[in-house]
Parts: C-alpha cells; structure tokens; sequence
C-alpha cells in the first residue's frame, strides 16, 4: 500500500512539468507559432528558479523569510525569465518571419550551453550541479501538523512542492483564458486562419506574442518544477521532457483536458518505470543489468511512440502553425 | 552560381557575428583572460599538425550526420534524430567488430544498414500515419541509446563473458565503456594508410575522405538524378508531386531511410577510428545535434556541408584550449547563436543581394529601396530557390526606372 501512495505522488509530481510545459507550447500552437524551444525555456526556467533558491538561501536559513514565500518568488522569477528567453522565439518567429523549427532549435542548443556556463560564473570552475536546498519542500512541518498514517503521509508529503499547486491554479487560468475569454478566442482564431483573424482587426502579431510569452512563462516554471521533481539538484539538463511534453501535447490534441489527461498518463509510466523493481507484478528481469536504469525509463517513450500512431486519424493541428503571418496572403 | 556566393556570405556573416558574442561572453565571465584565450581559440585547430588531425578526425563524423540532416531538410523534413541513428550505427560497427570478429568495410556497412533502419520507422510512421518525425525521431534517439546501453552491458558470448566490455578480452575493472578495438579486433580499425605518420597524430585515418567521398555522391544524387530530383519534389510540394504521379509516401521513407544511414556511418567512421570507444551514459551523443548545426550552417548543400562541419570541428578543438578557465560550453553557445543568426538567413540573404545588385547596375536610389515582399515568406529551405526571383525582380524594376 506504501507504494501505491509513493507512485500516486510521484506521478502527481512529475505529471506537473509536462502539464505546464505542454499548456505553454498549446498556446504557443495555437497562435500559430510552433515552440519546439521547450526544452530551452524549461532549462533557463529551472536554471534561474534553482539560482534564485540559492541566493535566497541564507535569508531562509536565518528566518528572515518564510520558505514557501521564498518559493513563490524562486516559481516567478522562473517564468518571468522563461518569457525573456521565449522572446528571442517570437523574435526570430514572428518579426523577422525567421524558419520557427531552426530558430527553436538554435535555443534549445543555446539553453543548456548558457546555463552550464552561468552556473560556472556562479558557484566557480568545474561546478556544475546547483543543489536544491531541502527547504523546497512541503512537510508537516511546513503546516505544524502531524499525519500518524503512513499511507497518508506518503502521499501528501513525500513528494510536495509549491510548485504543484501553482499548477493547479494555472490549469484552470489556462483553460478560462483559452475558451471563456475574447483573448483567448482571438488566439485560437490566429492559429487557425490569420488573415481572416486579422480582417476583422484582430492584432495577429500582438496575438502570436502573447501566445509564445505566455508558453515561456509556464515553460520556465515547468523547467523548475521539473528538477524539484527530479530531485538531484539542477545539471543544465531536463532530460529531454520539453520535446515529451510536446508530445503529450499532440496526444492532448491541443485541448487542455486531454492535455492534463495525457500528462497523468504519461507520468503514470515513468513512474511505474522507476518504481519497477518494488511494484510485485511488473516482471524483473533477473540477471539482466541496467533494468532500471535503461530498460524502464524506455518505456514511456515507446509508449508515446504506440499512442501519437494509434491517435494520429483523430490528431488536428491548429491549421496556421508554423507558418508566418503575411498580410498579403488572403 | 550566385545564389551559392549570397549563401556563403550570409553563413560567413553569422559567423563573425556569433564569433564576435563568444568574445564578449569571455569578456563578461573574465576580461583579463579573454583576448589571448579568444585567439587560443581561433589558431589551435592549425596551431601544431596533430591538432590540425583532430580536427579532420572529428570532422568525418560530423559531414555524416551533417548530411544526415541536410538530406532530409532537402526533402522537406526534420530529421532530429540524428543522435539515436548515430549511436545506433556506432553499435552494430562495434557488434560486427568485436563479436563478429569481421573487417573494417563490412563494419561500417553494418553502421550505414543500422542507421537506415533507425531511420526506416520515423520515415514509416510518418508516410502511413503523418505522425510528426520531429517527435518520432526525438522518441528514438532515447529508445536507440537506451536500448544500446542495455546490449551494452548485457551481451554475452559462449563463456558467459560481456562481450563488449573490456572484460571479455584483457582483465580490465572498467564497466562503462565498450572493450578497445586495439585488442578486440585490429581488422576492424578504419585503415590509416600512413597518414598517422604524416600528422604524427594517431587519431589520424581515412574516414575523413570517405566522409568528403560520400558528400559529393549525395550532392550528385539530388543535384543530377531522377531519383533526387523525385525526392527533392516531394519537400517542395508533396501535393504537387503526387499529382505529377511520384509516389510521395515511398519517398518520405526512402529520404528517412537515406538521412539515417548517413548518421548511422557516422557513428562507425568515429568508433571504428580506434580511437574511441563508446561509453555507456545515460546522455544522446551530441554528434548528431551537431550535425543539424553543420546542416543548418550549409544551408542543406551536401558540399557546404564538408566545409561547414570542418569548421565547426575547428572551433571545438579550439574550445579545449579555454578550459579550464572557461567552460568549453562556450563553444556550444557560440554555435547556437550562428544558427540562431543563419535561421533568419533569408533576410541576410536578402539583404546582400539587394547590395550586390546595387554596387553592379549602379541603380538610383528609388530601386533600392524596392520592396521584397516575397522573399520574406517562404521558410529557410525554400529560400534558397525563392530568391533568384525576387533579384530578378528587382533588376527588372530597375531597368523599367532607366528606361
């Protein structure tokens, strides 16, 4: 039982970084701008989110600022420098009518070099991991309570951050600004058809920026909750979930339910990958090395490779993306 | 022959430009080391001649999957999966080598057959069920390395030994890498042919002219083949192609299938060097990202591609001279900016022309600011061919203003 409350928390946890990031590259998509910059967002986001931490790390220590507090600020400050990378994006993408697939690219390259490099600048040569203080996390402490229950202790606080109910809140911004506001009705509109969004005096590049901003804000707090979730501390990497978080946003056909389903899902997976070796039924593969390091972790994404095949007849596209907006072309 | 000119020149000038920020990066981390370490880096690939066969060592890996990329940008897809076609490649070389026992081509044979198949199911996948190979690739450059690493450090041979460690051959404590071909199989080492001794360098072999070789072959079959011009067709316009009766799914594959190949040699032209050995990491090879680098920075010409990953070869051996004072990432954000700069190619390449076509005609100053809406429009790949359109256009409107 310990267990399953260990894989529903775990799952939880790191089904919050694909939901964040995949919500950011559906509005993305859905102005019609494709963000495979995602990986990049996210590694900036969970570079300054971690630097953040470190610097507020001795006020906290003192208890001259409460912990979660400092959280909030590490969350923010990680989107709001999300959004300043993002620009380079909508840049390139949208002034400059740059090729969207080559400019992300190019920042995805970028991120992680900028980021080992800055951690260097920061904590001196050769140091190349920025530890996550143990504050980050939600205890019973952090409320004053104590669960005797070792089941519910688990779940509730074995893997609990901030940045899990931020999540929440976002979800549910997300999907009132996507569908129940004139903005968000406008950006889908510049996905699909620019030209006739523009017609009736809708703003397509103020709509397309707003949509690659809003992807790099939610990016960069899903690359910082990423490496809360991931546990080591920050290494310039978050191992290849911005480009699975676009996956699950395909699967998710670019609608935010099917997108929060769809992260569960995924997450449902890698967990059930790492957790293998102590869930009775999954087979062990006795006498084979590297299972849990190499044939587990597999299995999320031969998973995704399955489900985008068995789902590609019901897939739809935003009809715009990835095409720059030319006024002259009615 | 134009058109080529305008495209170095543009690749030339997001290549100062990027090498200028890398300068004014080494200034912000530490200006006291920064001008002589920035001209560390410039002169170490031609500073002595075993760093000048580095360079060419690491080159003829990074032609392939630079071709890799370039190929498939050619006929209009993304082939991102050059890193898993890459280590795929690397580990049938390495199979065929050290537990086959067999000779150096029949190796690299193996390598190009085992990228193609790497490359056969993103092609596939896309052909019948138009899943994205951007995310497919990416898919399989982690199913690939994982399910390597797995073979890796699994396979046994009639002893019960892990064949492709170290451990089966000389007695040796390490478990992360793969067994050296020194001792495993000298056959399957890529021939010197004396070269080594010429440079002095032991790193020193052929495979950077099979590498140049296998370029111009390509450049061949696009530029001067049915075969190439059916698969180049398909990239501009799959509708049109298919209406001119080219069957556009059997060409999504086969350019798939040829992309991964040429990754897939890669990988065996590197770690057949002797040189190298595989090691076992939970990482993607970097190799193949570089690729699209050198591919982006050649704007897709296979030949551009021989020079435009000699170059990028050349700054990451002058990166090694930066450390330890910097990180030897730097050459890695240096790289990223170019291709940052070269995906707005266009608009350089625009621009230039506009000046050529100035400086020659002489033309007054109403032409010159002539409008080029069109060439604006199109994305990267299609630039190239959108361009000769609007210079003519802008001659043209030049000639009606003398008149």
């Amino acid at each position: 039982m310990i267990v399953l409350a260990d894989v529903i928390s775990a799952t939880i946890v790191f089904a919050v970084p694909l939901l964040l990031v995949a919500m950011g590259g559906m509005f993305s998509e859905r102005s019609g701008i494709i963000n495979i910059a995602l990986e990049g967002i996210m590694i900036i986001g969970a570079l300054m989110g971690c630097l953040m931490m470190r610097w507020l790390d001795a006020a906290v220590v003192a208890g001259q600022l409460g912990a979660q507090l400092a959280m909030l600020i590490a969350t923010l400050f990680a989107g709001v420098c999300g959004i300043v990378f993002s620009v380079l994006l909508a840049f390139a993408s949208i002034n400059l009518k740059a090729d969207q697939t080559i400019g992300g690219t190019a920042l995805n390259m970028l991120a992680p070099a900028l980021a080992i490099v800055l951690t260097w600048v920061v904590q001196g040569q050769g140091q190349t991991t920025i530890l996550i203080p143990t504050w980050s996390r939600i205890t019973q402490e952090t409320f004053g309570i104590t669960v005797a229950n070792p089941f519910l202790q688990n779940l509730l606080f074995k893997n609990s951050y901030l940045t899990t109910f931020i999540t929440v809140l976002l979800f549910i911004a997300g999907v009132i600004l996507l569908y129940k506001t004139k903005f968000g009705l406008r950006l889908m509109a510049c996905g699909e058809h620019p030209q006739a969004a523009a017609s009736v005096g809708i703003n397509v590049f103020k709509m397309r920026w707003a949509g690659v901003m809003i992807s790099g804000f939610l990016g960069g707090i899903g690359g910082l909750a990423f490496t809360l979730a991931a546990g080591s501390g920050f290494q310039s990497s978050v191992a290849g979930y911005g480009f699975l978080a676009l996956a699950v946003m395909i699967f998710g056909n670019w609608k935010p339910w099917s997108i929060l389903g769809a992260s569960l899902f995924f997450a449902l997976f890698k967990v059930i990958g790492a957790y293998a070796s102590s869930i009775p039924f999954m087979p062990q593969f006795k006498g084979l090395e590297g299972v849990s390091t190499y044939l587990y972790p597999m299995l999320p994404y031969i998973i995704t490779m399955i489900l985008l095949i068995l789902t590609s007849k019901k897939s739809r596209a935003p009809k715009a993306e990835g095409i720059p907006y030319d006024k002259g072309m009615r | 022959m134009k058109k080529g000119i305008i495209s170095v020149l543009a690749s030339v000038i997001s290549i100062l430009v990027g090498l200028l920020f890398g300068l004014l990066l080494l200034i912000l981390v530490n200006s006291s080391q920064a001008f002589p370490k920035f001209g560390e880096l410039l002169t170490a690939g031609v500073s002595n001649l075993p760093k000048l066969a580095k360079v060419l060592y690491q080159a003829a890996p990074l032609i392939m999957t630079g071709l890799a990329v370039a190929f498939a940008f050619k006929t209009g897809l993304f082939n991102i999966g050059a890193s898993g076609q890459y280590t795929v490649g690397a580990f049938c070389a390495l199979l065929c080598a050290i537990v086959f026992q067999l000779p150096w081509w029949v190796c690299l044979l193996a390598s190009f057959v085992a990228g193609a198949i790497w490359g056969f199911f993103p092609g596939l996948f896309k052909a019948l069920f138009n899943v994205n190979e951007v995310i497919t690739s990416i898919m399989f450059n982690w199913i690939g390395m994982m399910a390597v690493n797995l073979l890796c450090m699994n396979l046994k041979n009639a002893d019960g030994k892990l064949v492709m460690l170290p451990i089966a051959w000389v007695s040796s404590p390490i478990k992360d890498r793969t067994a050296a071909l020194s001792y495993a199989n000298p056959n399957a080492i890529i021939p010197k042919a004396g070269l080594d001794k010429l440079f002095n360098s032991n790193y020193m072999n052929i495979s950077i002219f099979i590498a140049i070789a296998i370029a111009i072959l390509l450049w061949v079959v696009l530029n001067r083949t049915t075969f190439g011009y059916e698969l180049k067709a398909c990239g501009y316009n799959k509708n049109a192609s298919i209406y001119a009766g080219i069957n556009a799914k059997r060409n999504i594959v086969l350019s798939m299938m040829i992309s991964g190949a040429m990754a897939g040699l890669g990988g065996g032209l590197y770690y057949l060097s002797g040189t190298a050995e595989y090691t076992i990491q939970k990482v993607l090879l970097p190799m193949g990202f570089n690729g699209i680098s050198v591919a982006l920075l050649a704007t897709s010409n296979p030949i551009g591609s021989i020079f435009s990953a000699l170059f990028i070869s050349y700054i990451q051996v002058g990166g090694e001279s930066l450390q330890p004072v910097y990180a030897k990432e730097m050459i890695d954000i240096i790289i990223a900016v170019i291709i940052y700069l070269s995906a707005f190619a266009l608009l350089t390449k625009t621009i230039i022309s506009k000046y050529i076509r100035t400086d020659k005609s002489n033309v007054n100053e109403e032409s010159k600011a002539a409008p080029v809406p069109a060439a604006v429009t199109g994305n990267a790949e299609d630039g190239a061919g959108l361009l000769p359109d609007t210079a003519k256009k802008t001659t043209e409107e030049s000639e009606g203003v003398e008149k």
